[in-house]
Order: structure tokens, then C-alpha cells, then sequence
């Protein structure tokens, strides 16, 4: 009885003692730097990957129209306001002419009396033509002297100088008149196009100098973005590719858009290059100038080869390649890297064919002396 | 010949196992301290693996990037290209700031990596578990999974929202908080670029400053309001180097000639467990040590205690005969046997809380080893008080008391 029962409280210990061992021999196994590293595989797989850019810009307008004076003044009346549309040839607004109707009136006045000094040149003119006809008559006959003839003569032609310099005077004081007039007019702020107003800079009474803008406008049908995008594999950009639009506010449709130019200017401090997108439909309503636009572009497809996920592409001894695996054992192979897309497909040139095994996740930096587990998906990795 | 040891443990075996597991708890706790510490090295270490760097250089005269803050401008790495022996240079800035997602916000270091193939450029995550790289120059982010992000996640960093592409795992800053990897560009604005009301402030002063804004200069205003929102600086320039040149000759060149900071693998190390975590590592230090020698002292008074209990026992086999070598040999046995269940109660409980501390615990085989050790030398030397109490019983005490 007692030894049973002694049986029995060994047999106790044991079930205690057993289990513990076994999962400590587990844990000096299967954790710490002791244990294999847990790593997912994939097979490489031939096919085409799609390369793409990315970049932001911002939407701006092709024309920008400032219209304001082209000398310094005050500005008498602007008639627009900021989200008008206006047509060409429309008067926005006005500068303020100072003395120039009383300068205008002034030259009405001297144009009276040119015209007066006109008439009055004619009647001496013809008075003086009469006399000298009259004379040279008696002349002719002897009945006056060849002297008073000479005279008469003289004075209608004086008289002909006469007429000729006022009828100048008048062309001199019309035109001065017209072109008061015409600076009357270039006071007036004209739109040059159909356009939309987007800004209006400057209220009645507040003065400007020349060449400043009162009124801004642009032709809403000539709004692009302005693309910057990362110099970096961004060598096949060209015009025409198709582009899709994204702009900051409306975010859940792309809008399709297409490459007009690349500029042949890149930035040198920001590392850009830069291209104008255009949209194939305009937007409606119309996205604000400055508005924040991500813009995919597409580029040609390259043509079929070997595809890994970029995720794999590791560096080791300063080349870029990928761990193969190899009956269990890991072998680290460089790559030539050709076109990648925006899912992270990158394609190989050379170092890899179809069907051999790569680590793609690891869970440790690996080397080729590192154990390996596969697993399906790593801890952690999909909660 | 029947083990007197194993006879009396299987007489109070109960007692006797949860005492050792009781003194394995304690002992995975002295183990977990030393992880912990290890972990803080090993987080420092792991920074300076996961950036791919062979030397860091940083605004002269700073400790940057890590443990000071540093800024130089963006363009220096161009300069640097040019210097012999680099291979490739690549701007990387450090932010470390409340990432939201939803409503929660996480803390994390925010790296900013500048554009190019994984695995080209220093500073990408050299390994994911889950998702892919970052393909778009913007608004894309690979997070460290200690973050809790998922793939498809929207993060929130400053003024911009990033889509989680890929995972990764142990890329943490020097104080263990997970990093979060975004694309150069967007990481500067993040950090240089202030929030919207800062920004019309600024333009507000700006206006009313009259130098600045002259009636007679249009233009001008604009032109400044323009210069002030730009942000041409990143945090450091990492620098790898080319086959067969030394560190230390190609950092002398670059300090010499572009008149900047350089630090190589072994000064950064340096910093970083030097400088940077000294204090909150010997503040665990000191912890272990007074953890050890709390344990040593608990073991110690139970290993007296089950001696204690058994002291009219001993007696007794003192009365009948038998011999001290095997009465001492008994307490000694027992007292190995105890040291040996807690060692391995407490290397399983360390395995398995590890994974529970927020921060990363790295259980080293040597600390395990010298664990074992330590436990096994304390077991010895706490049985030799035992069984010098033991043999000095009187025999009497069996009859009497």
C-alpha cells in the first residue's frame, strides 16, 4: 500500500518534471538567436510588369492675364469681381483720367479756333486771288502800273502760305486731340480674352504704378498641371503618355489626363523633372489654381521577362540580388534589375529564372549560413 | 543503495515543486532584467545595422543624427559623391513624432529614405515580413510592425495621409520605438514645414514688417512669402563606401574637405551606447544586481528553511548512524535539484513573456548560460550554511523538544 502510494507520488513528479524538460529543450531550440530564422518563399515567375510614375504638382493656368494700366495712376472703378466670367473686349474697369477731359476740351477749343483761323485764311486767300486777277487784267491793259500787279501778286500768294499753315494747324490740333482721346480710352481696362476673373488686386482709389495688375484673368479652358516628379526612373518620361488625375478634393475618381510636354528645364535644387499634364475633358466645376494633384503616368509596358516582388531585393557585399533557396540552404545571387512598376514588380535582366525558389519576407536579416524555416506567412504579419 | 535526497523530495514532492517554481519565477524575471538590457543595446545596434551605413555625416560640431539633433542641406550629398572612396551617398532625415491612425496615434520614429530601388540607396528597410517596398515618390510609408499598422492602412503624419505598403520588423529607434519609413520629400515637409496656422501667422507678420512689403515693389512680398516655406535641410547624409577603402581614411578626407561631422560604424556605436542610452542602461543595470542579489538571498533562505523543516529528520538519521557525507549530500542534492527547476521555470517564463514587453527583450544563450551558472554557485553556497546547521544538530533533539 505504502509503496503503491510512493508510485504514485513519482509518477506525479514525473508528469510535472517530463513536460517541463521537453518545453525547455523547445525553448533553448526554437528561440532566440539560436533558432532558424522563419522566412516565406515564392517562385519567380515570368511576365510583363507595367511601369508607371508618380509626382505631384499643382494646377495652374497655361494663360495668366494681368491686366492693369501702362502708366502710373489711380484706379477710377473696377467692374468685376473675383469668379466672373468675362468675354473679350469686355471694359473691367477704369483708371481715373485726372485733367484729361478738360485737356480734351481744351484741344475742342483749339480746334474751333483753327477752323476759324482756316476760314479766314480762305477768305484772304480768295480776296488776294481777285485782287492779283484784277490787277494783272489792268496790268495787261496799262491801265495800272506794272509794280501794284507785282504786289498784288505777292500778297495772294502770302495769302495761299497763309491758308496752307492753318489748314496744317487744324490737322496738328485734330490730332492732338485724337490722341488725348485715345489715351482716355487706354485708361480703360479691356479683357483680352473669355476668360475668369481670379483676382481683383486693386479697389477704386488705391493707386498703382505701371505695369501692376488690377484685374487678373485666365482662360479656364487652359488649365494644366504642373508636374514634378523624382529624376530617378523618370527617363522614359515623354509626351502623350496618358496620365491619370487625381486632385486633392476629389480624391475617389481619377481624372484621365495625357503628358503635353516635358520641360526642358529640370529643377536643379529639388532633384525634379517637370512636365504639364493636361486633362482630356475640363474638370467641372473648375479645380482652383494651386490645388494639390497626384498624377500616375503610364509608361509603355516592357516586354516579358523574369518578375520578382521588390520586397525580396536585398544587398549583400555592395550587389543587389535576391536569396535563393536551394534544398533548404541559401544561396545569395545578384541581380540585373530592369523596368519596375508601382505594385513593386521589378523585372530581371539577368541572374534568374523562371521557377527557381527566393526568400521573399524574413524575419531577421539572413546570411548564407542562416538556418531557415518556411512558413506561409510570418508571425504577426496579418493580424 | 537508496537515495536519501530523492526519498525525502518525493515525501513533499508538492512543496518541493512549488517552491521551485516559485523561486523559476523569480529567476525568469532576473532573466527578463538582463534581456531587457541587452534589448536596449540591441535596438541601438539595430539602427545602425537597418540604415546600411558605413559613416554618417552630420552638421559639424553635432552628435546627429541619433542622439543630437543635426540639419545640413540637401544638396551636400552631391559633394560628397565626389569625395574618393564613397560609393553612395543618400539624405536621410529622422522625425520622431505621434503618428495618428484613426483616432489612436502611435509613437514612432518617422525616416525619411530618399527615392530609388530597395537595396540601392542606404537607409531603406533591409528586410520586410509583409507587403512591398515603396514604389511612389509620395504618400506611401512601411511601417515596423511593433507600430500594430496592417497593409492598407491610412496614416496620418503632420498634413499628409500615407497608405501602409509594406511591414517590417525590428527597425526601431535608439529607444525602441518602431519607424515608420516614408519617401524624402514628404518626410522634410514633415518636419520643416509648420501647420497651417503657424503658416498664415508667419505671412501675416511678414505683411506687416514694411521692409518687406514696399508699395513701391510688387513682387516683392510674394518673393519672401515664398523663401520662408521652403525647407533645403535633412538630417544626415549616409555614406557607403567602396571595396577597399578604410573608414576612418574616407571619414578624415570628408571632415577635412567639406568641413562637416563624420562619425564611422564604431564612433556611432559608441554614441549610441555610450551617450545616448548610458544612463537608462545602468539604470537597469543597477536593477539587475539588486534583482540578482535579492534572489540569491531568497534562495538562500529557502534552501535554509526546507533544512529547518527537516531538522528532528536529520536528527533522527544522526541517532540511527548515519553518516555526515550523507546527510550532506542529501541537503546539497535537494538543493541542486531545486536551483535546477527553478533554472528551467524561469528560462521558459522568460521565452514566453519576452514577446509580451513592449519594448524589445533579446535573451542572449550567455546571459542564459551565466544565469545557470549563477544559480547553480548560489544553490551550493546557500546548502553549505544548511548543511553546516545540519551537521551541528544534536542527535538528542530526535528524543526531545
Amino acid at each position: 500500500m505504502r509503496a503503491l502510494r510512493r508510485h504514485g507520488r513519482s509518477i506525479a513528479l514525473i508528469a510535472i518534471i517530463v513536460p517541463l524538460l521537453v518545453v525547455f529543450a523547445y525553448v533553448a531550440m526554437r528561440s532566440g538567436p539560436l533558432a532558424p530564422v522563419k522566412v516565406t518563399v515564392v517562385r519567380v515567375q515570368e511576365g510583363t510588369v507595367s511601369p508607371a510614375l508618380f509626382g505631384i504638382g499643382t494646377v495652374e493656368a497655361r494663360h495668366t492675364y494681368r491686366v492693369g494700366p501702362t502708366l502710373a495712376g489711380r484706379v477710377r472703378r473696377v467692374e468685376v469681381q473675383v469668379g466672373d466670367r468675362v468675354s473679350a473686349g469686355q471694359v473691367l474697369g477704369e483708371m481715373d483720367a485726372v485733367d484729361l477731359s478738360d485737356r480734351i476740351r481744351a484741344q475742342d477749343a483749339a480746334l474751333k479756333r483753327a477752323r476759324a483761323g482756316v476760314r479766314e485764311a480762305e477768305a484772304r486767300q480768295a480776296f488776294a486771288q481777285a485782287q492779283s486777277r484784277r490787277y494783272d487784267k489792268l496790268s495787261a491793259l496799262q491801265a495800272a502800273s506794272e509794280e501794284v500787279a507785282i504786289t498784288r501778286r505777292q500778297e495772294r500768294e502770302i495769302a495761299e502760305a497763309g491758308l496752307v499753315a492753318a489748314r496744317e494747324e487744324l490737322a496738328r490740333v485734330q490730332s492732338e486731340r485724337a490722341a488725348l482721346v485715345a489715351q482716355l480710352d487706354n485708361l480703360k481696362l479691356v479683357a483680352p480674352v473669355d476668360g475668369v476673373v481670379t483676382l481683383r488686386e486693386a479697389e477704386p482709389g488705391t493707386t498703382v504704378v505701371a505695369g501692376q495688375a488690377v484685374v487678373e484673368l485666365i482662360d479656364p479652358s487652359s488649365l494644366w498641371i504642373n508636374l514634378r516628379l523624382d529624376q530617378v526612373g523618370a527617363g522614359e518620361l515623354a509626351r502623350d503618355l496618358e496620365a491619370a488625375i487625381v486632385l486633392r478634393s476629389r480624391s475617389e475618381a481619377p481624372l484621365p489626363g495625357r503628358v503635353l510636354r516635358v520641360e526642358p528645364r529640370a529643377d536643379a535644387v529639388t532633384e525634379e523633372l517637370l512636365a504639364k499634364v493636361v486633362f482630356d475633358r475640363r474638370p467641372e466645376p473648375m479645380p482652383p489654381l494651386g490645388e494639390l494633384a497626384e498624377v500616375t503616368v503610364a509608361l509603355p509596358p516592357a516586354p516579358a521577362a523574369v518578375v520578382v516582388p521588390n520586397a525580396a531585393l536585398r544587398r549583400e557585399a555592395g550587389e543587389v540580388g535576391v536569396w535563393q533557396v536551394k534544398e533548404e540552404r541559401l544561396h545569395f545571387v545578384p541581380l540585373k534589375l530592369g523596368a519596375a512598376d508601382l505594385d513593386g514588380r521589378v523585372q530581371v535582366r539577368a541572374g534568374l529564372t523562371a521557377g527557381e525558389e527566393i526568400v521573399l519576407y524574413s524575419e531577421r536579416a539572413l546570411s548564407s549560413g542562416s538556418r531557415i524555416d518556411v512558413v506561409s506567412t510570418l508571425p504577426g504579419a496579418h493580424r | 543503495m537508496i537515495s536519501l535526497a530523492g526519498r525525502d523530495i518525493l515525501h513533499g514532492w508538492g512543496k518541493f515543486v512549488f517552491t521551485g517554481m516559485g523561486l523559476g519565477l523569480l529567476i525568469g524575471v532576473t532573466l527578463v532584467m538582463a534581456g531587457v538590457y541587452r534589448g536596449m543595446v540591441d535596438d541601438g545596434k539595430a539602427l545602425l545595422d537597418n540604415s546600411g551605413a558605413d559613416l554618417w555625416v552630420v552638421q559639424r560640431d553635432t552628435l546627429g543624427p541619433y542622439a543630437e539633433s543635426s540639419s545640413v542641406h540637401d544638396d551636400v550629398y552631391r559633394g560628397l559623391l565626389g569625395v574618393r572612396g564613397v560609393a553612395r551617398a543618400a539624405n536621410i532625415t529622422y522625425l520622431t513624432m505621434q503618428v495618428r491612425k484613426g483616432t489612436q496615434d502611435v509613437r514612432a520614429m518617422v525616416v525619411g529614405i530618399a527615392a530609388g530601388q530597395p537595396g540601392q540607396v542606404p537607409g531603406w528597410p533591409p528586410y520586410l515580413v509583409a507587403g512591398r517596398q515603396i514604389t511612389r515618390a509620395h504618400y506611401e510609408a512601411v511601417a515596423d510592425i511593433a507600430a500594430g499598422f496592417r497593409i492598407g492602412d491610412r496614416l496620418g503624419i503632420r498634413r499628409n495621409h500615407y497608405t501602409v505598403v509594406g511591414l517590417t520588423r525590428r527597425m526601431v529607434s535608439s529607444s525602441g520605438d518602431p519607424m515608420v519609413f516614408i519617401p524624402l520629400k514628404d518626410a522634410q515637409e514633415a518636419q520643416f514645414l509648420k501647420d497651417n496656422d503657424a503658416i498664415w501667422q508667419g505671412r501675416r507678420r511678414t505683411e506687416a514688417n514694411p521692409a518687406l512689403n514696399r508699395p513701391g515693389v510688387p513682387g516683392l512680398l510674394d518673393a519672401v512669402l515664398a523663401s520662408q516655406s521652403t525647407n533645403p535641410y535633412v538630417n544626415a547624409v549616409l555614406v557607403t563606401l567602396a571595396p577597399g577603402y578604410a573608414p576612418d581614411e574616407v571619414a578624415e578626407s570628408i571632415r577635412r574637405w567639406q568641413r562637416l561631422t563624420v562619425y564611422t560604424r564604431a564612433q556611432m556605436e559608441g554614441i549610441l551606447v555610450g551617450k545616448l542610452i548610458a544612463t537608462s542602461a545602468r539604470q537597469i543595470g543597477m536593477f539587475l544586481v539588486i534583482l540578482a542579489v535579492v534572489s540569491a538571498a531568497i534562495v538562500a533562505f529557502i534552501i535554509y528553511t526546507l533544512t529547518m523543516d527537516k531538522i528532528r529528520e536529520i536528527a533522527v538519521l544522526k541517532l540511527i548512524g548515519t553518516r555526515n557525507r550523507t546527510i550532506a549530500a542529501m541537503i546539497l542534492q535537494q538543493a541542486v535539484a531545486l536551483g535546477l527547476i527553478g533554472f528551467v521555470v524561469g528560462k521558459i517564463t522568460a521565452t514566453f513573456s519576452a514577446p509580451f514587453f513592449p519594448k524589445y527583450v533579446l535573451l542572449v544563450p550567455a546571459d542564459t548560460i551565466a544565469g545557470f551558472a549563477a544559480v547553480m554557485i548560489i544553490c551550493v553556497l546557500a546548502s553549505l550554511v544548511s548543511i553546516r546547521l545540519a551537521l551541528r544538530v544534536d542527535p538528542a533533539e530526535a528524543i526531545g523538544g
